[in-house]
């Protein structure tokens, strides 16, 4: 449980949307959680979901066409004040401060993050020089430093090659150095492991929790892997369609799931105990495309316990289930307190 | 960062997904109109939403219409020639006529230049010309076999020749309007043959090299590289220039076109190659193998149609050049020579920029030839961009 | 960054060399041979020249050879600097052509100069704007200076200058210098002859360099290199400029490559409407008075010209990209 900890972020009822010709995708559709100081909260769902653009929403960093229609997202100052994010100028001076200062953001591609014209240092002392009053010459020692503190060997080397003289796994500790580089407080780790091998995979996820218990940093995981969220997570967020379907603390999530939607998606990981060369239960349908939205509860189609008449009328709205649990969904609501909005 | 959602009537978003074990089946209801059509419907689809791709159609069709009945588009014969007649401005046409309509042209009459003591033809106020439209004039062969007199524009009373110059006249008294006609039939057909050399030439080459690959695909990928390092006009200035001044103008004309159609095979080539290569490997290939498609609906409903339109615009896309090398080439004289006639042929007279200053309509022949590079890129964009939506 | 500049080289090398058979058959696809044309020429000038003359001429020049003989005394001449003569004008190739080829070469660069200059920022603009009115405006007008050719819009421009300026905006030289000797006062001349031939030779590869300009970028833009500069802190117009921009210019660079062959061949056909004193007239002279000498010659050159542009082009991206300095792709 993480009630005692203090809350670093708060997103409250985050909305999120594309606006194209096609019509509007409601990518992040009224997501609340909040991250607490210290801690780690994974964000899982399958893709398509919105994770990425609530990460993106946070940082104020959605693309064009994109924008954010609603909602709240409260940070924590180190001097104990709160600032709503969304109330902020995207290129301000302010939120660009808290951008890679604040908040630093990696990413699922180490391929791509990287600039292939511009060094690994290059881009790590640029983020410095940006947070800090610090010369040149200091930033590329705190470079050195922080590729150092990733476990990258030969740093005073490293720090002048391009991203594509480096391995995978190097070049994702080189993304972690460059968003560690000036403190954060919050790293947002957007499907940092998805494309890398799996033992590199295992070294990078030890590497972020040594990290935060060094740094005492909270880590805001997004995955679609429920694996690494049950290794990694204190909290879990589980998002579907850009909502919010259940949170809750790890291990209430994993031994008592109460949503449907996340009963059905740990029933469908393969686990030791089951038994081999059974067909993994399946989820039935396909996930709609945010575009074209169910009415009501945005999961009734594939819900193997819908309840007609209900489900597909009102919109389920986040409970309290105890234990600082909640859910979105009308087995645990009372009858009369989930009426639409 | 992401691909806007383009729907789903994407070939390459098969009914499956596949997300870290969770596998989903079947799709929802507005999918179903989709799932069904065929990759040329969905293709005609998108085409139909790209306004100026159908704007640039509607254009072509128009010229290859006016390139096929050019006799009956014409009023008169695009080589008369008349050395009393030359340079006439083009004439005014007036639609109404007492109130009523009744379309005519003012009259001219030939009068002497007060200080050259030139002959010079000016409009008569006084005479009226009236037109008629499918009137008879000269006899022609209709598609050439059909004896016919009826040409699109006329005049009620007389030869057209005489007294009709809608766009003028040239240097030696010509018709600009009537060689005009002709010259978008030669300009317009040299592109279609030269471009359909070049793709014969593209298709064997380029999938000769995406094919094979290995030794030949380097050999031949050096070669279209040194020939796209080449500047091509002075070579073809020199190609062309070699040919025998004795030669007929169909020779010519054939000449000019296998010259042109060198020009263009390297781009088509090095599209069929592209294609080839990631046809062997495209995404959607592989889903359809997936779902257990055969290999051969495989091919038949996603690879053909796939390729062909790709090939499509590529060759739409290739045109324009074709038609501005071949109006280069015989504005300077070495393309095709009179008595051809072709939009370069015509702009040869704007090169005596005196004779430019005074009787502008000589430029005139510049308008369909922009017209018709624009309309090409416009429908080859178009086409493009309905094969592959990603591109 | 070896093999890099190895493979370049060869490359180019290859192409001089198939440039140069290509020259070799234009001088000879005509009927008859240099001493046919000389005899031609001879005899309207007056002169007749005996058939023991025309025999001992063939022998010195070694025309009664097999044709790979002859290619390789030709190629032989060239390497020394030795063109041969030009026939109607009786006087050695070499100084027929004079500074010509500088000329076009001034032009050539001053066109690729100002198709840079525009192209570049507008690209940008269009593709970090992508969708605003400006964005279409630039697409439309590119999509016109495409469909332009070059000898259209001399045409044009010479009419206009004629008709509404009373002007000659042709030439590249005011008549005091068009045959002074060079001095500084020349060179100015030229600087302000320089704009118009610039921009009718470089408007339609402009066209073709924005939409360039703007895809590469639009597809840079959407990398997450963007976005992860843009987690950074980095200000919007900093992010922009110095990463996807400065990727996108990469390919922008290799473009030189293949601009140079076009914007060569349009020079031809310009300077041709434009009377400006190039290779372009002269080859044109050449090719109709079958002088295939002076013409062979004219494009051998054009044709090294643009391949040692290319290699220098090759070098420049290898300087500005270090995947291929470092041996990346
Ligand atoms: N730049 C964009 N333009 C249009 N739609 C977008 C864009 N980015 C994301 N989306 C849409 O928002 C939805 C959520 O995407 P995302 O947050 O990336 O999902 P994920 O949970 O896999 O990270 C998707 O349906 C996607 O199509
Ligand atoms: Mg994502």
């Amino acid at each position: 449980m993480s009630g005692d900890a203090k809350t670093l972020l708060s997103v409250r009822n985050l909305r999120t949307c594309f606006y194209q010709d096609e019509g509007t995708t409601k990518a992040v559709d009224g997501a609340s959680f909040d991250v607490h100081e210290g801690k780690t909260l994974g964000i899982v769902g399958e893709s398509g979901c919105g994770k990425s653009v609530t990460a993106q929403s946070i940082l104020r960093i959605v693309e064009a066409p994109g924008r954010i229609v609603d909602g709240e997202i409260l940070l924590t100052r180190p001097d104990g004040g709160v600032t709503d994010l969304v109330q902020q100028k995207p290129d301000g001076r302010e939120m660009r401060a808290i951008r890679g200062g604040d908040i630093g953001l990696i990413f699922q591609e180490p391929m791509t993050s990287f600039s292939p014209v511009h060094t690994v240092g290059e881009q790590i002392i640029e983020a410095v020089l940006l947070h800090s009053k610090v010369s040149r010459k200091e930033a590329r020692l705190r470079g050195i430093e922080v590729l150092k503190s990733v476990g990258i060997p030969k740093p005073e080397r490293r720090i002048d090659e391009y991203s594509f003289e480096l391995s995978g796994g190097l070049r994702q500790r080189a993304m972690i150095a460059a968003a560690l580089s000036c403190n954060p407080r919050l790293l947002i780790a957007d499907e940092p492991t998805t494309a890398l091998d799996v033992t590199t995979q295992a070294q990078i996820l030890d590497l972020l929790r040594t990290i935060q218990r060094e740094r005492g940093m909270a880590i805001m995981l997004i995955t679609h892997n429920l694996g690494v969220v049950a290794e990694m997570a204190d909290d879990v967020v589980v998002m579907y369609l850009g909502r919010v379907v259940e949170q809750g603390d790890v291990d209430a999530i994993f031994h008592d799931p109460k949503h449907p939607y996340t009963k059905a998606l740990l029933q469908s990981i393969p686990s030791i105990d089951s038994k081999p060369r059974i067909r993994l239960p399946t989820i039935q349908g396909s996930i709609p495309h945010p575009f074209n939205r169910p009415p009501g509860c945005p999961f009734h189609p594939r819900c193997t316990a819908f309840i007609a008449g209900r489900c597909d009328k009102e919109e389920p709205q986040l409970v309290p289930v105890g234990d600082g649990r909640q859910v979105s969904c009308f087995l645990y609501a009372p009858a009369a307190a989930g009426t639409a909005p | 960062m992401k691909r806007p959602p383009k729907l789903a009537a994407t070939p390459r978003s098969p009914a499956v997904t596949i997300d870290e074990g969770v596998v989903l089946a079947a799709g929802g209801q507005a999918e179903q109109r989709i799932a069904v059509a065929t990759q040329w419907q969905l293709m005609w689809w998108r085409f139909r939403k790209h306004r100026l791709a159908l704007g640039g159609t509607f254009v072509l069709v128009l010229f290859y219409l006016v390139s096929l009945f050019a006799d009956f588009f014409a009023y008169t014969d695009p080589n008369e020639s008349d050395a009393q007649r030359s340079l006439i401005a083009p004439q005014q046409i007036h639609w109404r006529d007492d109130g009523s309509f009744r379309p005519y042209v003012h009259a001219l009459t030939g009068a002497r230049d007060p200080l050259t003591f030139k002959r010079v033809y000016v409009p008569d106020p006084g005479k009226k010309v009236y037109l008629s439209f499918f009137a008879s004039g000269e006899p022609y062969q209709f598609l050439g076999f059909i004896p016919m007199d009826r040409h699109l524009i006329g005049v009620q009373e007389g030869r057209a020749g005489d007294s009709l110059f809608l766009l003028g006249t040239d240097l030696q008294g010509r018709d600009m309007w009537s060689r005009l006609m002709y010259a978008t039939q030669t300009s317009m057909t040299i592109g279609l043959v030269s471009v359909a050399l070049s793709l014969v030439l593209g298709v064997v080459l380029g999938g000769v090299s995406g094919f094979f690959g290995g030794m030949i695909d380097t050999v031949i990928q050096r070669i279209i590289e040194i020939l796209r390092s080449i500047p091509t006009i002075p070579l073809w200035m020199g190609l062309a220039a070699a040919l025998p001044a004795e030669w007929s103008v169909v020779q010519v004309y054939f000449a000019i076109t296998i010259i042109i159609s060198l020009i263009g095979w390297t781009e088509l080539a090095r599209v069929v190659r592209g294609r080839f290569i990631s046809l062997k490997e495209e995404d959607f290939v592989m889903a359809a193998e997936l779902v257990g498609c055969s290999k051969s609906r495989i091919i038949f409903r996603h690879m053909v149609p796939s390729f062909i339109s790709h090939i499509i615009a590529a060759t739409t896309l290739a045109i324009p050049a074709i038609i501005i090398s071949e109006t280069s080439l015989s504005f300077l004289g070495l393309g095709l020579r009179p008595p051809a006639i072709s939009w370069g042929v015509l702009l040869q007279d704007a090169q005596n920029i005196q004779a430019l200053v005074i009787s502008p309509w000589l430029l005139v022949p510049t308008i369909p030839v922009v017209v018709a590079v624009l309309a090409f890129n416009f429908m080859g964009d178009g086409i493009r961009d309905a094969a592959d939506p990603y591109l | 960054m070896v093999a890099y500049i190895v493979r370049r080289l060869l490359l180019a090398v290859l192409t001089v060399w198939a440039i140069s058979v290509l020259s070799f058959a234009i001088i000879h696809l005509p009927p008859g041979d240099y001493v046919t044309s000389y005899i031609a020429s001879m005899s309207a000038s007056g002169s007749a020249v005996s058939e023991g003359e025309a025999i001992a001429m063939r022998e010195q020049l070694g025309l009664d050879q097999p044709i790979t003989i002859q290619y390789a005394k030709w190629m032989g001449l060239m390497l020394q600097g030795n063109f041969g003569m030009a026939m109607e004008w009786g006087r050695p190739v070499s100084d027929v052509i004079g500074d010509r080829m500088s000329l076009t070469v001034v032009i050539s660069v001053a066109a690729i100069i100002f198709t840079w200059a525009v192209a570049l920022p507008i690209g940008i603009y269009s593709a970090v704007y992508r969708y605003s009115i400006l964005d279409y405006a630039f697409t439309f007008i590119g999509f016109i200076g495409l469909a332009i050719p070059g000898f259209m819009l001399a045409l044009i421009v010479m009419y206009i200058g004629f008709a509404y300026f009373g002007a000659n905006v042709g030439g590249l030289f005011s008549p005091d210098y068009a045959e002074a000797p060079w001095s500084w006062a020349r060179v100015w001349d030229l600087t302000l002859h320089l704009p118009i031939p610039a921009i009718v030779l470089g408007i339609s590869g402009t066209a073709q360099l924005i939409r360039i300009m703007r895809s590469n970028l639009l597809d840079e833009l959407r990398k997450p290199y963007v976005m992860t500069a843009r987690a950074r802190g980095l200000p919007e117009y900093r992010v922009i400029l110095k990463y996807p921009v400065r990727v996108a210019l990469n390919p922008f660079v290799s473009t030189i490559g293949y601009l140079l062959p076009y914007v060569v061949s349009g020079s031809i056909i310009v300077s041709l409407v434009l009377s400006l004193p190039t290779v372009g007239p002269l080859l044109l002279k050449a090719l109709i008075a079958q002088d295939m000498f002076l013409a062979g010659t004219i494009v051998l050159l054009l044709g090294v010209l643009t391949v040692v542009g290319t290699f220098i082009s090759d070098l420049l991206l290898m300087w500005v990209d270090p995947r291929i300095r470092l041996g990346q792709q």
